[in-house]
């Protein structure tokens, strides 16, 4: 599994692959967080269940990114432990976390644009763009 | 790939992709810019992007596209398209996260070399005043009932809390609050993220940024703006922060199962919409315009924070320190409006993403000193070259739903820029040349470096060459707040 950063003019966009869907969402939370420079402070975990239901995988994984993005704003918080479980249209990520030490970028946005969970020989693949 | 060979050359400023180009496109797509422009934005996806914006229900005229456009996702970004109103459909994607990311411009009497040996402690004091930067607060914050009149009222509410004159609202695109939002479809976490930021820069390409007005194109215009060669200018550019990306989050979200309910089939997801007639997009209308007055409320206390640190700097020192509003513009925003199309008057959304409203003279929507001259348009340019004020033609209202250009427009992608510029060197550079920078974030400074964006000029000169707008005046940066 693993995730690089690919070229868009004005934004932000991230290649992510990985064996499986629940690795695919772990590691597209991953490289976000490594695209904004986050890093974590010592201190008490911060544990969080996250429960939603979309159509199809991309919407959970738009879903997913944009809870952490507000996790991220709102509450200072970055999650680097997930345990995701992917049930059709159902997902539920049990997650744990640390405040935040630094942020360098602020991700305002996780878009739809051309976003497909794509099968490969190797597990799965997803292109996201992110609106900074 | 869309390349030159699939576009009909209409001028050396104009261009257009046939509707015959794609089975799925609705209407054509109208292109202003010179070939040299159009090169530029070759290597990237913003032509693909503007034939799938041409795909939309209800679409009407062209989709227009601006010089300065570059790619965005969903819409390119420098995108004008018309749905016809109200059966026609409005998509999120096509407004933009930062809805009713805008420019505000403020104009002084005072005169350049005066204020010099006062711009290091100026500098100092906007970046103070005016936060900015990853994840700041505001000036104000409110609980969410005072918000939900923030959200209803815009800049009347920071009228009545004494953020702002009768003249600012005047010369604020719609008075500074559009009627018909509704706080009630706003979700509760676009309400969190949005209560604590109002009178916050933000981060990315927005900026407070002084300039002083270096040359003038047309003095009598000049005057009924207020802008005087050698004097300083104030140029604030911000959004809707997170309440606006939150509510364009929620509702692209919420209109991906819409577009299965009303059968409407897209090229790309975040282009989903709903007919304006439809209990969803009724619902992001109102949302959306909620935002639109938060956003105005944000500049409107940014201005008020410029203020308080031009009075602290110059007052009893210099006289004319008085910021005046010149006007305040949208270039993210979903508007109904009126416009002919084949001779005939219709009611249309008008969908601007990274597009400046640009109306011509006369319009009713315009304060009465601007009737003559038509609607300041306000062009900011990469930091540290120039930005431009022109005025909105009649030719606007003919070619581009009265509208004109936004900016210089990227060419360079962040991580590329990021990796070939150092923000430390270029800042240095820009202080070589006399410009005060305040930034929160040098990797951040690097990604707005000039050399990642077009040339403003040749932006500027596209659109009065098309005649959808005329020069004003040239402004100079002297001074950069960023975060």
């Amino acid at each position: 599994m693993g995730f690089e950063e690919i070229v868009h003019t004005a934004d932000w966009a991230l290649r992510v692959w990985a064996d499986n869907l629940e690795g695919l969402f772990a590691e597209a939370a991953r490289g976000m967080y490594a695209l904004s420079g986050a890093n974590q402070a010592e201190g008490p975990k911060v544990k969080r269940t996250f429960e939603t239901q979309a159509q199809d995988a991309e919407s959970l994984l738009v879903a997913f990114l944009s809870e952490l993005v507000y996790a991220l704003e709102q509450e200072g918080v970055i999650f680097d432990e997930f345990d995701v479980q992917v049930e059709g249209t159902k997902l539920k990520v049990e997650m744990s976390g640390a405040p935040i030490l630094s942020l360098t970028k602020a991700i305002k946005a996780v878009t739809y644009h051309n976003l497909q969970v794509r099968p490969t020989a190797r597990g799965y693949e997803v292109e996201i763009v992110f609106d900074v | 790939m869309i390349g030159i060979q699939n576009l009909t050359k209409i001028s050396d400023h104009e261009w257009e992709i046939p509707q015959s180009f794609r089975a799925d496109m609705r209407v054509p797509v109208r292109i202003f810019a010179t070939q040299r422009l159009l090169e530029q934005i070759m290597d990237d996806k913003s032509l693909e992007q503007a034939v799938n914006a041409a795909t939309l229900p209800g679409l009407v005229g062209n989709v227009v596209i601006m010089p300065d456009m570059h790619q965005g996702y969903g819409f390119p970004i420098g995108a004008v398209a018309a749905t016809e109103f109200p059966r026609g459909v409005i998509s999120p994607g096509g407004i933009g996260y930062d809805v009713n990311c805008g420019i505000r411009l403020l104009a002084s009497s005072i005169e350049l070399e005066a204020a010099l040996p006062h711009l290091d402690a100026l500098a100092t004091l906007l970046n103070k005043y005016c936060p900015s930067g990853v994840g700041v607060k505001g000036v104000v914050r409110v609980n969410v009932p005072e918000l939900e009149r923030v959200l209803r009222e815009g800049s009347r509410w920071a009228l009545k809390n004494g953020y702002a004159s009768e003249q600012d609202l005047a010369r604020t695109e719609e008075g500074g609050c559009l009627e018909g939002a509704y706080p009630a479809k706003v979700s509760d976490r676009a309400k969190q993220r949005g209560r604590q930021q109002i009178g916050s820069v933000g981060a990315g390409n927005h900026f407070v940024e002084v300039d002083v007005v270096e040359s003038i194109f047309d003095s009598e215009t000049a005057a009924v703006f207020g802008l005087r060669t050698g004097c300083l200018a104030v140029q604030i550019h911000c959004g809707s922060r997170g309440l606006g990306h939150q509510v364009c989050t929620d509702y692209v979200q919420s209109f991906q199962s819409a577009v299965q309910r009303y059968g409407i089939e897209l090229p790309d997801r975040e282009l989903v919409c709903a007919p304006m007639d439809s209990p969803e997009g009724q619902a992001y209308l109102g949302a959306m315009r909620a935002a639109a007055n938060f956003a105005f409320a944000n500049r409107q206390l940014l201005a008020h924070s410029a203020r308080r640190a031009f009075e602290e700097i110059f007052a009893g020192k210099l006289k004319g320190w008085e910021l005046r509003q010149v006007y305040d513009i949208a270039h993210n925003m979903g508007k109904i409006e009126t416009h002919e199309i084949d001779g005939q008057r219709i009611k249309v959304c008008v969908h601007r993403k990274g597009a400046t409203r640009a109306f011509g003279p006369g319009s009713p929507d315009l304060p009465p000193e601007y009737q003559s001259t038509g609607q300041p348009v306000l062009v900011p340019g990469s930091m540290g070259t120039a930005s431009w004020v022109l005025a909105g033609t009649e030719m606007s209202m003919a070619r581009s739903f009265g509208s004109c250009c936004h900016g210089a427009g990227r060419v360079m992608s962040r991580s590329k820029a990021k990796h070939e510029i150092r923000g430390d060197d270029l800042r240095r550079e820009l202080e070589g040349r006399g410009i005060k920078v305040r930034a929160g974030s040098m990797p951040g400074l690097a990604e707005e470096a000039p050399s990642a964006y077009k040339d403003v000029d040749a932006v500027v000169e596209t659109v009065t060459a098309a005649d959808i707008a005329r020069k004003v005046a040239r402004l100079r940066p002297v001074a950069v707040v960023k975060g």
